[in-house]
């Protein structure tokens, strides 16, 4: 039982550890072909990892793992696979083998210190997701942020300066708002201790739950990002190179809605009720607001952008929708959103890398071109709009279900109703720029190309079908948030906190 | 012990076979012949076929049944499986779909064989799926499921529609097509959401049951019933969402004859009718529909009297039917809808599919102004389309005549204004259609030379489906023949009587019924006189005033250009040139220029001068002692 | 010195002391503007031994060293004015070898 013993420990630690030490590592490595392969290698274990972690040893003392960190501040490294956890770990692992191989081609100067921020930024992700103590998880939320910035600044397009400049700023406020707030919560334990129990007990008085509440909530604002919060997210897109964005707006988004659904709504219910409609009625102007700007959008990767500040306003607004059924479709959708959105960027990043443009208008007639990479591209679009069968639909439906049922609010019918707006508009802008860029006579951009290769097409299939698998069988997620999610919203059960 | 549910399989059958076709045929579009394609794309949905005349038969016998196959969603008490429903008003129009689906399939075999082998493929895989996604909406046993093939329909139309996609202006009534349905789908939606939460299911089974129905107010019922009719009038093509049915038309005729005549435009009928009880509790939402159903039919038959392409006409013909069916089921009269759907869906796909043979033998053309005369060279396409003009008329005893005199005497029951207007609305259906017939077929020919040098009828792969579907224009009116005509008449209405309660309201005299019939059975035929005297002999001529008017659609189009799309646009223009840029961006450099401007000036006080720098420390000390010793109290 | 008022040390030290601020304020030359800086330390200093006699005449009865406190602070700003003057003068040597010149107004290329 030795063996065990060791493993016991060993599992969730490791999907934090191996990217680490593999990202460390990839610093010494020589050539780019090397440390790509090293890459690829370390995140495909990581996948396999992840996946064991869910299936084979997922018995609770597999899954969590606790140790002494800075016991005199109050602080231990404790992390847990939950539900959620498990969501977003499977995210993160499932994405980056497949960005490493859909941008396979591109070649990096200083490649091994890109690959090396890569993982690095993933090991930071995944104790995001993992953490069970305040001040751990603000920890890897740098962490996984700092790689972040010297990507976007070393690796950009030509204005990457001054993008990364503010999206450092902006992030470096919310970053510092939040550690404001996770200090005064501390402060108000019952045990003076960071770890996520006793955030939970914390007995805090009304009117200084509203000040933490809008600390807490700027900082995870501005990262998933909520309008109006939201102006450094298609600047930083449209200039960090393509492996980058991907992960910005896959997986590092999903770090804000974490934020949300385990550190602000269980530990400040009370102002989450009180400023719920606030709060809902920006992700929905936001929403309409970003369908509305990609409408009119020319470039490529500013569409894609603004239709993920869209739909991550849908999550917001059905998070503080406080309902069960709301909240298990944002955490599916955490899962679904990211796939689909990585599908898209795979293909803005083809369309770039081969036409040399990413304006809509001087595109056209792809599909004639490259009809595989239409097929796949219509696919993910659709998913993007949430067509049934496809993965999104059932967490839209769930979400739209949510809020249309939420008892925090008495709007709930027109909140549903304009947030429904975004379903039309959505079809809207995506059909556009399919009919703009893939269908019509072709041009000179389009005269010479060839088809995808095999690493994206592998890349886009794998993909496709993740998303024909759960948008046929969504209750595979499903059960993995049943638990997680009765669980957050008994702490944020109000009526229940007034009566005690 | 293992147990093979029967009914489970044959479900299961039916739907997966159609799908198979669109996975052999899109993946291996590159590598099959043309041939190879069509023959698995016709048997297979034979075969579907084959089932549903089996699942037809088992449920005449057996009744209906629920059959679950997975959990869709199950969160919390929310409970959606993924179930099929199979009973009397399921099996028609599984019956409708699967047969008539064979028939356009195999005319479309030969219609479509111009193209590349690869596109051929496409056509046929996207053929197939729409099967599929239509069989699920009628089958689905919940609001769920049927909205899953709602939408797939909705999808396989965008692509067929699109089909010919180097064509920029079919992409765009592609897209009007797709996104037009999706505020539709949204209200249905939304309806969902409403169900989701008044009563936390939305298995009909379920949300049918007497105590459920009564735990809704009659303010939930009327407002559900009514989104769910928002999305009716766009998958079905009513006001106010009817303008992308007569764009669709830009997709391949049989398209148009298997999608946007016979099958996918009577989704929202079959909707309606499966949530008969839901709507009869609401007099409002009924009105609602009867009134929208007869506008509708006015206004598409109107604009129908001026149209030219014959596509066109046939499609603004569809939208006219369909308002019928809407006011059949707006007065009550569910299983008279749903006749017609029945009765349309033959003598609407022959229509389309004559039409198709048409414009095969004019070598692409369209335009009715340039046709004529046409009745003796494609002898078979002349006398197939004269039977689908006859049976849409409504003249007895062709299928047509049956179904809208069942809706005609609802009416009648119903609303004496409401029977005026639609008989009137019946003549200008029988006055649009043979202006179209005169024009096509009689008089001289209109086109170029080459035109008619080109002349030939269809080879019998696209007639043989055309003489198929005349005969059934002819004798499917015979299962509805009113018990006034017939002993045990009114078949249809028992057959379906478990699905849809026969109303048991006041009916009219027997003498008056027969009436009816007599008074809208002579006017049709002296309209059709008229009709003939007016365009036996067309000559062209520009239209002025009101004609010009109803050329032009009455400017709906145009209409919903400037009141809706232009703001639209307006707004995303103004939010991402000005707002994003002055207002969000705004804020944040200005609090970085306000930062900058603030340690701008600060720093004109580093100046380096070490006497400005004693001089400050100097007043600074005296400014301290001044408030210390004057100020501070 | 018994009989002198204390008052007359306050007013000939502020005296000193506003004569040394205004020479700092007003001169450019380095060397006189530490003169200044000299004129105002030994005008602290001559206050703190006018004090420091005062309180040692009052509370000599009760206390033997009364006052004495003031007199060490005398020395230590003695001993800190020293070591400023030797620091001082060196960075003006330097700064005459550098710029042949004791402007101090000539030293604000240091804010560049």
């Amino acid at each position: 039982m030795e063996g065990l013993g060791e493993a016991e420990i060993m599992i969730v630690v490791l999907l934090i550890l191996i990217p680490l030490l593999t990202g460390l590592a990839a610093f010494f490595f020589k050539d780019q072909r090397s440390v790509r392969f090293w890459a690829l290698f370390s995140s495909v274990i990581t996948l396999v990892v992840s996946l064991l972690s869910m299936t084979l040893l997922k018995d609770p003392q597999w899954i969590s793992f606790h140790a002494a960190w800075m016991e005199s501040l109050g602080s231990s490294f404790s992390i847990k696979l939950d539900g959620l956890g498990q969501m977003l770990c499977l995210l993160t692992a499932v994405s980056y083998p497949l960005i490493f191989l859909a941008t396979w081609q591109t070649s990096y100067r200083n490649a091994k210190q890109f690959f090396a921020l890569m993982l690095l930024a993933q090991a930071g992700l995944m104790g995001v997701f993992l953490s069970m103590d305040a001040l751990l998880f603000y920890f890897f939320w740098e962490l996984a942020l700092i790689p972040m910035y010297f990507l976007c600044s070393q690796w950009g397009g030509e204005k990457r300066i001054a993008v990364t400049f503010k999206f450092f700023i902006y992030t470096f406020v919310g970053s510092i708002l939040m550690l404001v707030a996770i200090i005064f919560v501390h402060s108000m334990t019952p045990d003076n201790s960071f770890s996520i129990e006793s955030f939970y007990s914390a007995a805090i008085p009304h009117n200084q739950q509203d000040l933490l509440f809008w600390l807490f909530f700027l900082a995870f604002a501005i990262k998933m990002p909520i309008f109006p919060f939201h102006s450094w997210q298609p600047d930083t897109y449209e200039q960090s190179p393509p492996a980058t964005t991907m992960v910005l707006s896959g997986v590092m988004v999903k770090m804000g809605v974490l934020g949300l659904i385990r550190w602000l709504l269980p530990v400040l219910p009370m102002a989450s009720w009180a400023w719920g409609n606030v709060v809902t009625s920006m992700a929905i102007v936001g929403m309409l607001y970003a369908s509305l700007i990609a409408i009119r959008q020319d470039n490529l990767r500013r569409l894609v952008a603004y239709s993920s500040i869209a739909h991550m306003g849908l999550m917001c607004a059905a998070i503080f929708s406080v309902d069960n059924l709301g909240l298990q479709g944002v955490m599916i959708q955490l899962f679904n959103h990211g796939i689909n959105i990585i599908g898209l960027w795979i293909v803005v990043d083809w369309i770039e890398k081969t036409t040399g443009t990413r304006k809509i208008s001087e595109l056209g007639g792809l599909a004639q071109r490259a009809p595989a990479l239409t097929i796949l591209l219509v696919i993910v679009a659709l998913a993007n709009i949430g067509l049934p069968l496809t993965n999104a639909f059932p967490g839209e439906f769930l979400m739209f279900s949510g809020i249309m049922g939420s008892k925090a609010t008495i709007f709930y019918a027109w909140f549903t109703a304009f947030a429904g707006l975004t379903i039309i508009l959505a079809a809207v802008y995506m059909l556009n720029m399919i009919r703009k860029v893939f269908y019509g006579e072709g041009n000179s951009l389009s005269a010479g190309i060839r088809d995808i290769g095999w690493n994206e097409k592998f890349a886009l299939g794998i993909l496709v079908a993740i998303i024909f698998a759960l948008g046929v069988y969504p209750q595979f997620l499903l059960n993995m948030t049943e638990e997680i999610s009765g669980f957050l919203l008994g702490k944020t059960d109000v009526l229940h906190l007034i009566k005690k | 012990m293992f147990h093979i549910d029967s009914m489970k399989l044959l479900l299961g059958f039916i739907v997966l076979w159609p799908l198979a076709g669109f996975l052999i045929n899109g993946l291996g579009r590159k590598y099959r012949s043309k041939k190879a394609i069509a023959s698995y794309a016709c048997s297979l949905i034979f075969a579907s076929f084959v089932v549903s005349v089996f699942a037809f038969f088992k449920v005449n016998s057996n009744g209906g049944e629920v059959i679950h196959y997975f959990d869709f969603i199950r969160v919390g008490s929310l409970h959606i499986p993924f179930e099929f429903q199979v009973d009397q008003l399921t099996c028609i129009f599984l019956l409708i779909i699967t047969g008539v689906g064979l028939l356009i399939h195999v005319y479309s075999a030969a219609y479509m064989k111009e193209e590349s082998q690869e596109h051929y493929g496409r056509y046929f895989s996207f053929l197939n799926l729409f099967i599929f996604f239509m069989l699920i909406l009628v089958l689905g046993a919940n609001y769920v499921i049927m909205f899953i093939g709602w939408e797939g329909v909705g999808l396989c139309s965008y692509l067929l529609i699109g089909y010919w996609f180097k064509n920029n202006e079919y992409n765009k009534a592609a897209n009007k097509a797709f996104i037009m349905n999706r505020i539709g789908d949204l209200a249905f939606l939304i309806a969902l959401f409403w169900l989701v939460n008044k009563l936390g299911t939305v298995s009909f089974s379920e949300v049918f049951q007497a105590q459920n129905l009564q735990r809704l107010s009659s303010g939930d019922i009327t407002i559900i019933t009514l989104l769910l009719f928002v999305g009716a009038a766009g998958k079905s093509a009513q006001i106010p969402l009817y303008t992308w049915l007569p764009d669709a038309m830009a997709g391949p005729t049989p398209v148009s004859a298997l999608i946007h005549a016979a099958t996918m435009v009577t989704a929202g009928i079959y909707m309606v009718a499966r949530s008969n009880a839901l709507y009869s509790l609401s007099s409002l939402s009924m009105n609602v529909v009867a009134i929208t159903g007869l506008a509708t039919a006015i206004l598409a038959a109107t604009i129908a009297l001026k149209q030219n392409d014959i596509k066109k006409v046939l499609a603004y013909s569809t939208v006219s039917q369909l308002g019928y069916m809407f006011l059949a089921l707006g007065v009550g009269a569910y299983s008279a809808g749903v006749f017609h759907v029945m009765t349309h869906a033959f003598f609407k796909a022959l229509l389309f599919l004559a039409a198709g043979s048409v414009i095969h033998a004019m070598g692409g053309e369209q335009d009715i102004r340039n046709m004529g005369g046409l009745s003796k060279k494609i002898r078979i396409t002349f006398i197939t389309f004269l039977v689908g003009c006859i049976a849409i008329s409504g003249i007895p005893p062709f299928s047509g005549f049956f179904s809208k005199d069942a809706i005609l005497l609802a009416a009648f029951e119903h609303n004496k204004i409401l029977y005026a207007v639609a008989l009137f609305g019946a003549l200008l259906t029988a006055y649009y259609m043979f202006r179209l017939f005169f024009l096509t077929f009689s008089g001289s020919f209109r086109g170029k030379p080459e035109q008619e040098q080109h002349l030939h009828e269809s080879p019998p792969r696209m007639t043989v489906p055309l003489i198929i579907l005349a005969i059934l224009s002819l004798v499917g009116g015979f299962v509805g023949i009113p018990a006034v005509l017939m002993n045990g008449g009114d078949r249809l209405s028992a057959f379906l009587s478990p699905v849809i309660p026969i109303q048991t309201g006041e009916t009219v005299s027997h003498s008056t019924e027969l009436a009816l019939m007599g008074i809208s059975t002579l006017a049709v035929i002296i309209t059709i006189v008229i009709a003939w005297l007016n365009f036996r002999h067309y000559r062209m001529k520009e239209e002025k005033g009101f004609g010009k008017i109803l050329e032009n659609k009455w400017y709906v189009d145009e209409l919903y250009e400037q009141v809706i799309v232009r703001p639209i646009a307006w707004m995303g223009n103004f939010f991402s040139s000005i707002f994003e840029r002055s207002v969000v961006d705004g804020m944040v450099n200005g609090v970085g220029r306000a930062v900058q401007y603030g340690s701008r000036q600060l720093r004109l006080l580093q100046s380096g001068q070490v006497g400005s720098y004693v001089l400050l420390m100097v007043v600074s000390i005296l400014v301290i002692f001044i408030i210390q010793f004057f100020l501070r109290k | 010195m018994g009989a002198m008022p204390v008052n007359y040390y306050i007013f000939l030290s502020l005296a000193l002391f506003c004569i040394g601020i205004v020479g700092v304020l007003t001169r450019r030359n380095a060397i006189i503007i530490f003169m200044c800086i000299e004129l105002m330390l030994n005008a602290v200093n001559l206050l703190l031994v006018a004090f420091s006699k005062m309180h040692h005449l009052k509370n000599m009865a009760v206390d033997a060293t009364a006052g004495t406190d003031g007199q060490l602070f005398v020395f230590f700003i003695m001993v800190v004015a020293a070591a400023e003057v030797s620091v001082g003068l060196a960075i003006i040597v330097m700064m005459y070898r550098n710029t042949h010149s004791v402007d101090v107004n000539f030293l604000n290329r240091l804010k560049h």
